[in-house]
């Protein structure tokens, strides 16, 4: 029982929430870009948080079911059609052996998550299915999906057809501000150089991936070239010589030595990962006593808005 | 001992800004300890050169509680006098052919090439850090002598096995992957097997010696010199 890839898209991935406490063997993270949509996805569908989905970057998966199930798409809003019928987002849709899903290109923001009922079901390795291509580990084969997989899922006859009201679903756009909790390394940029960093717009570039987004803008400066090698938290923000910053995200290296200004705040970091290359990104220095508040809230509020029942 | 704050979840704990065993064999003592005194609050640790971050779950605990629980964990842990580790041997084929640098290095450093190989195989090594990719080890010192700068231009593709050199540093590299390190050999001995338990052959403490094999060897023990 499983669904099979007609067409494979321009990177569709299975992910779960992450593979945790195997830095020290070298292994990151993984998991879903945007956290908010992949929860979203696995809550609609009545899932537990961690089942595994797909993360469709741009878009154009198709996928043919050859079971009964529920599936769930949420995250940027790329046309969802089932045999060549229109389908909302964001709401659990039926689906029958035999069905076409068909998944377009995104209109705005670039990643979307297409759940099943139960999650697919892959076999983890070191604690998690999510893929990190760079270190062939995880999904299928360590790979993106290929047109010809088959995702094993299982049959469904029974669940909620819950969905997310419109208001409540996240508008993606260009710009964002991005919240930086500053980190002791500040020290090695003078006070020109951070107000240089925190005042100016940066623009996402071409070279933006699950590793890491680099941006492009007013080159900051640093005293020192890099330190003694250590480990990277989720959301650093490099400045590798060339003085243009580098936001560390899901797939990085664990370990490194370029100076870092502080780190993005989680939430900001995943927002940041909806936007495409030419979409404007500003600074805002916060202390980690409101980054702390901005994750509770976004625990209590954020993740738990209601969701609606009935057919959409 | 300094504690600082790197990100929402992140607190690191420097040792020191020094590369030596005593500090490495500190920052051993103390991953173990921080394991132990955090619990459920842990999410995972990255040990390094003189370093250790401390990622924890910022849903249920804080910098505050963190940094407590980390400052009193540590004043009580003294590193051991003698640190238990293993030694690891690697087999090595030195040759231009496996190590496309192996030829411009000992020229830069004014050594006939098997005194390069005499200086990398004579040395033992310690195994620093693991990171930047699975199964790769951070060995160190190699000798002042055949030390050699990064290049300037990284390759976009080191073969899978390559014994490389970077500053006083040298690894192995575990797989195919983009890499700027002097290449000076291989080691057919697979340094992340996802399906071998363990998976790597080193960990972090223990020593390390390179043993130079021949071509025949090399091939019988599995080696690649595609």
């Amino acid at each position: 029982m499983s669904m099979r890839v007609v067409q494979s898209g321009v990177l569709s991935l299975l992910q779960d929430s992450g593979r945790y406490g195997q830095h020290r063997l070298g292994l990151s993270n993984g998991g879903p870009m945007d956290r908010e949509a992949f929860h979203y996805c696995n809550r609609l569908l009545q899932n537990s948080p961690a089942s595994t989905a797909i993360e469709i970057s741009v878009g154009g998966l198709q996928l043919e079911s050859l079971v009964d199930t529920y599936i769930c798409l949420t995250g940027a809003p790329m046309p969802l059609s089932i045999n060549g019928q229109e389908k909302s987002l964001w709401a659990v849709q039926r689906v029958y052996a035999g069905d076409i899903i068909q998944i377009g290109f995104a209109r705005s923001g670039c990643r979307s998550y297409f759940g099943v009922a139960d999650g697919f079901t892959i076999k983890a390795r070191f604690g998690s299915t999510a893929t990190v291509v760079r270190e062939n580990i995880g999904g299928l084969r360590g790979h993106s999906l290929q047109v010809g997989d088959q995702l094993p899922c299982t049959t469904t006859t029974a669940r909620k057809q819950y969905y997310l009201a419109d208001r409540d679903q996240p508008r993606y756009q260009n710009t964002l501000t991005v919240r930086v909790i500053p980190g002791y390394q500040q020290r090695h940029f003078n006070r020109v150089e951070q107000r240089r960093f925190f005042g100016s717009t940066y623009k996402i570039s071409g070279r933006c991936d699950r590793m890491g987004y680099r941006l492009e803008g007013p080159v900051i400066k640093c005293d020192i070239e890099g330190v003694l090698s250590e480990g990277i938290c989720f959301g650093a923000i490099q400045l590798p010589p060339d003085g243009q910053p580098i936001v560390l995200l899901n797939d990085r290296q664990t370990i490194g030595g370029y100076p870092k200004i502080g780190a993005a705040l989680s939430l900001d970091a995943a927002r940041m990962t909806q936007l495409v290359p030419g979409s404007s990104v500003h600074f805002a220095p916060i202390t980690h006593h409101t980054a702390h508040k901005a994750l509770q809230l976004a625990q209590r509020f954020i993740l738990r808005k209601p969701l609606q029942e009935g057919r959409q | 001992m300094k504690l600082r704050i790197v990100g929402e979840d992140a607190l690191m704990v420097y040792f020191g800004d020094v590369v030596d065993a005593q500090t490495s064999a500190r920052v051993q003592a103390a991953t173990s300890a921080i394991e132990y005194v955090m619990g459920e609050d842990l999410i995972d640790l990255v040990p390094s050169y003189a370093s250790v971050l401390i990622l924890y779950n910022p849903l249920r605990t804080n910098h505050a509680s963190v940094a407590r629980r980390v400052r009193d964990v540590l004043s009580n842990v003294s590193t051991p006098a003698t640190v238990e580790c293993r030694t690891v041997v690697l087999p090595v084929y030195y040759a231009p052919e496996a190590g496309i640098d192996l030829e411009s290095l000992a020229e830069r450093a004014g050594l006939p090439i098997s005194k390069v190989i005499d200086l990398h195989a004579g040395a033992e090594y310690r195994v620093y850090a693991i990171g930047f990719a699975p199964g790769f080890a951070y060995l160190g010192e190699v000798d002042e002598r055949i030390a050699a700068p990064r290049l300037a231009t990284p390759r976009a593709s080191v073969p899978r096995g390559s014994v490389a050199i970077a500053d006083r540093q040298t690894a192995v590299y575990p797989s195919v992957s983009p890499g700027g390190w002097n290449l000076i050999g291989r080691c057919p001995v697979p340094m992340f097997d996802p399906s071998a338990q363990p998976c790597m052959p080193v960990a972090v403490g223990d020593t390390v010696r390179f043993e130079p094999i021949s071509r025949e060897h090399f091939l019988t023990l599995g080696g690649d010199l595609a």
